[in-house]
């Protein structure tokens, strides 16, 4: 017995998360350079391009390296391999309080940051900057002669319903591989016991796994899915081209809501540059009307106006129970047991 | 307390002292008090988190399986924003966690609390243990909890600022209230004083103000040291007429007697030994008078009996009084026109200088001249000027004159004690004026200036 | 004159009665108040002299008993105590004057006559000599009712010389009762005051004539 759970420690210390590498790094040069801005993110570069250009306009010396990684590889960056980054964006709130907790993230305090509400930041050190829906995307061409469900337990009654229709046609995260989507996961485990239920429909029916929300919605729009589950909402909208193929749906039930959030590393090289991109960052997060250099639901629009469906994601030492190792290991082989039954 | 300052001001520091000291230790007490209540309500909550765990540790195929409820942790995010981290062992063996994170000795006891750093932070942690069966054995587990106390120091910061005010408020009422009761406390003291100070320096009468107990030996001192003082005063005047009166009697018999007997004696030197005797007299009574006159004018100088009168009015009643010597030697007294002055002064002191000092200008004025007297009256004095045609001061400075016996080289074959100008000296010094002597400059004769200030 | 002395101490009553007599006046003694209340309800006096302790009590009360008896004799107080102590009393209690002891007796006399001048006024003392009419009090001498007004000494001169008419007064007599003993004055002096007299009296039937080695006379012709 002891043995085993010696081997179980050792094989979680010596398999954790692949090792850091810089998916895509985009640099965003300025003429006079006169210092660099580091910034490590899980969103993506078209959508926040505008905030930096925005950034640059007021600090034209600073240059921006945008660096495009998953949540769990911030992870291994800063805790493991102690790269050194100036800002830090990440979609995970649970990693993104672990960082905070754990003591990687520095507090700051700014006028700006005196904007976010007490909700929205966690120790002056994690700093949300969107509200996000988790949304279920659908096809409208698959659904043709369907009611378009709007809760949770319609998807479920029309997907055991129409099993052939939809055989391998339900997209979703896989939560190991995906910060975002485990966080979605995890919580809507803790809301309800419809995730189970809905998870066993999946794993019945065939369920395709995913990285990222824009590849769903991208597989939704062209038709090889007809539904996409607990996708970001925002990249939903955002994409004009396909508004008319798809049908976006926060579901009725509960609708979970994440907040999208920043924060600067102790070890950051530019403190100073770091500090003012926050400032940046929050400013046209959180003022009125929505800045249209800001791609993000604006966090004081009425989208996020407070509503019984709406579940929004707690920010607080309550994130970190998902990550135990055990929880983990649990929740992963309860989910695989249901999505992965074939 | 060395020195005997102000009782009031020794009596309100003993109070307030007693006031700082107590806000003092009401803060202290409320700080540990409320810092204890902190402390424990941390650890309960610390507790709970680590028993909810305990309660979900269950065994499955062999191994010890732990999940820890959402709640574990969210219980201590909904209190404060304090990091949190744990670790879970079973015996010495790491479970899940954070490996190095410090654990308060837990041996017997279901749960041990220990105050710890842990990654530049200072944590509170707690422990608990739950004994399981394992493939039947014996397996000890200990969940430990800990958490940063940030939230705890912002709440006795702000305890102690509310401890702070409530102390130094505290403070600051009681010392109004202490100088209040002080002041209370001491009225009777401060109306006694006054009702002293403000009586008549020949007042002497026994206070009869109702005073608390505690002063009554006070106000019994005081009405018996008056008593004294006034008896001692009035038996030192007393003494002072009885002497004038002994000495006075025998001298005017002595001199009416050598009169009567100077008219019947013819031959030459008995006369002159009679008038020298009768010389010898009068400048025995006349130093006699003077010296009664000085103690007298000593006696009132300490406390000026001041009234408000017509200075020209006292002063003209005054030379008046002396025109009778004057015209024995045929010396005219001429008084200027008197301007009604009036001016706080002690009417008979300042008589009395006036005579004297007019006195002494007869005395020295050869007869059938003239002594003017005149007030002057200018921005911030009134002058007094008497005038007279005699041989003038011969000193060359005549303020010596202004000494006790001290008389003029005119003055051989003059009678006196040369205390006349010092005595008026010293009453013009009492009302804050004095005297001037010089020689007039034009003609002969001197001139006493006496001034007052307005 | 005629004088009340109120005095207790026998041996200066005595002085005084016998010092005033010399120069013509009478006196009555009381050493009580009691005897000196008796004195003053039975006779009319001019004056009266008031020692002020006297053994059965203050010579004040007798003030105002003078006072509450309607006698308007005037009053010189004789006083042993200091001025500073008395002086107020007494005159508020409305003696005329005070005097100190020991007292020189021209001073007492100017005193006396002060007081008397003011209480009487001038007019109602004349006094024929001769052709002249003297007034003591107001220190003239008219001749055909032209006042000339008297210096003190002249006065006092002529006050002595004619109230012992044809009497001859030795230089040295005069020169006791014109001038004060603390008055160093040759004899030679009174020729000086007998010469402005007789300047006064011209144009009179009163003379005064010089006794070669003896002295001066008064006399109407």
């Amino acid at each position: 017995m002891c043995r085993s759970i010696l081997a179980a420690i050792i094989l979680a210390l010596a398999s954790p998360l692949p090792a850091f590498q810089i998916q895509e790094e985009t640099v965003f040069e300025v003429d006079k350079k006169a210092g660099a801005l580091r910034i490590i993110s899980t969103a993506d570069i078209d959508l926040f391009a505008p905030i930096i250009k925005s950034f640059q306009v007021q600090n034209p010396m600073i240059e921006v390296h945008y660096i495009g990684v998953t949540s769990t590889e911030i992870m291994t960056a800063i805790t493991q391999e102690n790269e050194a980054f100036d800002v830090v964006i990440s979609s995970a709130m649970d990693l993104q309080i672990k960082l905070a907790n754990d003591g990687y993230a520095a507090p700051h305090f700014s006028a700006a940051s005196d904007r976010v509400p007490g909700w929205g930041k966690w120790r002056d050190s994690v700093f949300a900057f969107t509200q996000e829906h988790a949304a279920i995307v659908l096809s409208l061409d698959a659904f043709q002669g369907l009611d378009l469900p709007k809760t949770r337990q319609a998807l479920i009654t029309i997907l055991r319903e129409n099993p052939d229709r939809f055989r391998n046609r339900v997209g979703t995260y896989d939560i190991r591989e995906s910060g975002l989507g485990y966080l979605f996961a995890t919580q809507d485990a803790r809301t309800s016991e419809v995730f189970w239920r809905l998870s066993e429909v999946f794993g019945q029916v065939g369920t395709q796994l995913y990285c990222c929300s824009s590849e769903m919605i991208d597989d939704v729009s062209a038709g090889d899915i007809a539904v996409a589950y607990n996708v970001l909402g925002s990249y939903a909208t955002a994409r004009a081209d396909i508004a008319d193929k798809i049908h976006i749906i926060q579901p009725e039930d509960f609708t979970t809501l994440m907040m999208r959030s920043a924060l600067l590393p102790v070890n950051a090289p530019n403190t100073e540059g770091a500090g003012l991109f926050m400032d940046h960052l929050l400013t046209l997060a959180w003022s009125a009307p929505r800045s249209a250099d800001f791609p993000f639901p604006n966090g004081t629009t009425d989208e996020t106006a407070n509503s019984a469906k709406l579940r929004p994601i707690r920010m607080g030492p309550g994130l970190l129970v998902f990550l135990d190792r055990f929880k983990r290991d649990q929740f992963l082989n309860a989910w695989e047991a249901t999505i992965l039954q074939n | 307390m060395t020195s005997p300052a102000s009782l009031r001001r020794r009596l309100a520091t003993q109070l307030i002292g007693s006031a700082a000291i107590l806000a003092a230790v009401l803060i202290l007490l409320f700080l540990s008090f409320s810092r204890q209540i902190a402390q424990n309500s941390q650890d309960n909550i610390l507790l709970a988190s680590a028993t909810s765990i305990l309660e979900n540790i269950s065994v499955r195929n062999d191994e010890i399986v732990v999940d820890i409820p959402y709640s574990a942790f969210s219980m201590l995010g909904s209190v404060s924003n304090d990091r949190v981290f744990y670790r879970i062992d079973n015996d010495d063996e790491l479970l899940t966690g954070y490996s190095d994170l410090p654990r308060p000795d837990i041996q017997a006891a279901t749960n041990a609390f220990a105050t710890r750093s842990y990654l530049d932070a200072d944590i509170r942690t707690v422990s608990a243990l739950k004994v399981i069966a394992v493939n039947q054995r014996i397996e000890t587990v200990i969940v430990t909890i800990a958490q940063t106390q940030e939230g705890l120091t912002d709440q006795l910061n702000a305890l102690f600022k509310q401890a702070l005010g409530i102390g130094v408020g505290f403070f600051i009422i009681s010392s109004i209230l202490a100088i209040i009761a002080v002041n209370r406390v001491f009225r009777p003291l401060q109306d006694l004083a006054t009702s002293v100070s403000g009586r008549g320096p020949n007042d002497l009468e026994p206070f009869n103000t109702a005073v608390p107990d505690e002063m009554v030996p006070l106000v019994h001192a005081l009405n018996s040291f008056t008593g004294r003082l006034d008896r001692s005063l009035s038996r030192s005047e007393d003494f002072i007429t009885e002497a004038a009166h002994r000495v006075r009697t025998p001298l005017a018999t002595v001199r009416t007697q050598a009169e009567v007997f100077l008219r019947r004696v013819r031959q030459d030197n008995n006369r002159t030994t009679l008038k020298d005797m009768i010389r010898a007299i009068d400048e025995s009574s006349r130093a006699a008078g003077q010296l009664i006159d000085q103690a007298m004018v000593n006696l009132r100088t300490d406390v000026l009996d001041r009234k408000e009168v017509n200075l020209g009015e006292c002063i003209v009643d005054a030379v008046q009084r002396l025109q009778p010597i004057a015209s024995l030697r045929d010396i005219d007294l001429k008084l200027a026109p008197m301007d009604v002055h009036f001016a706080h002064i002690d009417p008979i002191l300042i008589q009395n200088a006036i005579t004297n000092i007019v006195d002494n200008a007869i005395k020295y004025s050869p007869p059938e001249t003239e002594i003017s007297v005149q007030i002057i009256s200018e921005s911030d004095k009134i002058i007094i000027r008497i005038l007279d045609q005699g041989p003038g001061f011969c000193q060359d400075d005549p303020r010596t004159l202004l000494g006790r016996f001290v008389r003029g080289q005119s003055s051989t074959d003059k009678i006196g004690s040369g205390l006349g100008l010092t005595i008026a000296n010293d009453v013009f010094i009492a009302h804050g004026g004095g005297l001037r002597l010089y020689n007039r400059q034009e003609g002969t004769g001197a001139c006493v200036e006496a001034f007052l200030p307005r | 004159m005629r004088f009340l002395l109120v005095e207790d101490n026998e041996k200066l009553a005595q002085a005084i009665q016998d010092r005033m007599e010399l120069d013509g006046h009478v006196i009555d003694h009381a050493a009580t108040l009691n005897s000196a209340e008796e004195f003053i309800l039975s006779a009319q006096y001019d004056l009266v002299l008031l020692d002020i302790m006297l053994p059965d009590g203050d010579g004040r009360s007798f003030l105002s008993f003078l006072r509450k008896s309607q006698k308007d004799t005037p009053v010189i107080a004789v006083t042993a105590r200091s001025q500073v102590s008395d002086r107020v009393g007494i005159l508020d209690l409305g003696a005329d004057d005070y005097i100190s002891k020991p007292f020189d007796f021209s001073e007492l006399e100017a005193r006396c006559r002060a007081v008397l001048r003011r209480r009487n006024g001038a007019a109602s003392n004349t006094q024929k000599i001769g052709t002249i009419e003297f007034n003591r009090l107001a220190g003239t001498v008219s001749l055909n009712g032209v006042d000339t007004a008297l210096r003190n000494k002249e006065l006092r001169l002529f006050e002595i010389l004619a109230d012992h008419p044809n009497i001859i007064f030795s230089k040295s007599k005069l020169v006791d009762r014109l001038f004060s003993y603390d008055e160093d004055v040759s004899e030679n002096a009174i020729e000086v005051y007998i010469g402005r007299l007789r300047k006064h009296l011209s144009g009179s039937n009163v003379v005064i004539t010089t006794i070669r080695g003896m002295g001066y006379r008064l006399s109407v012709e």
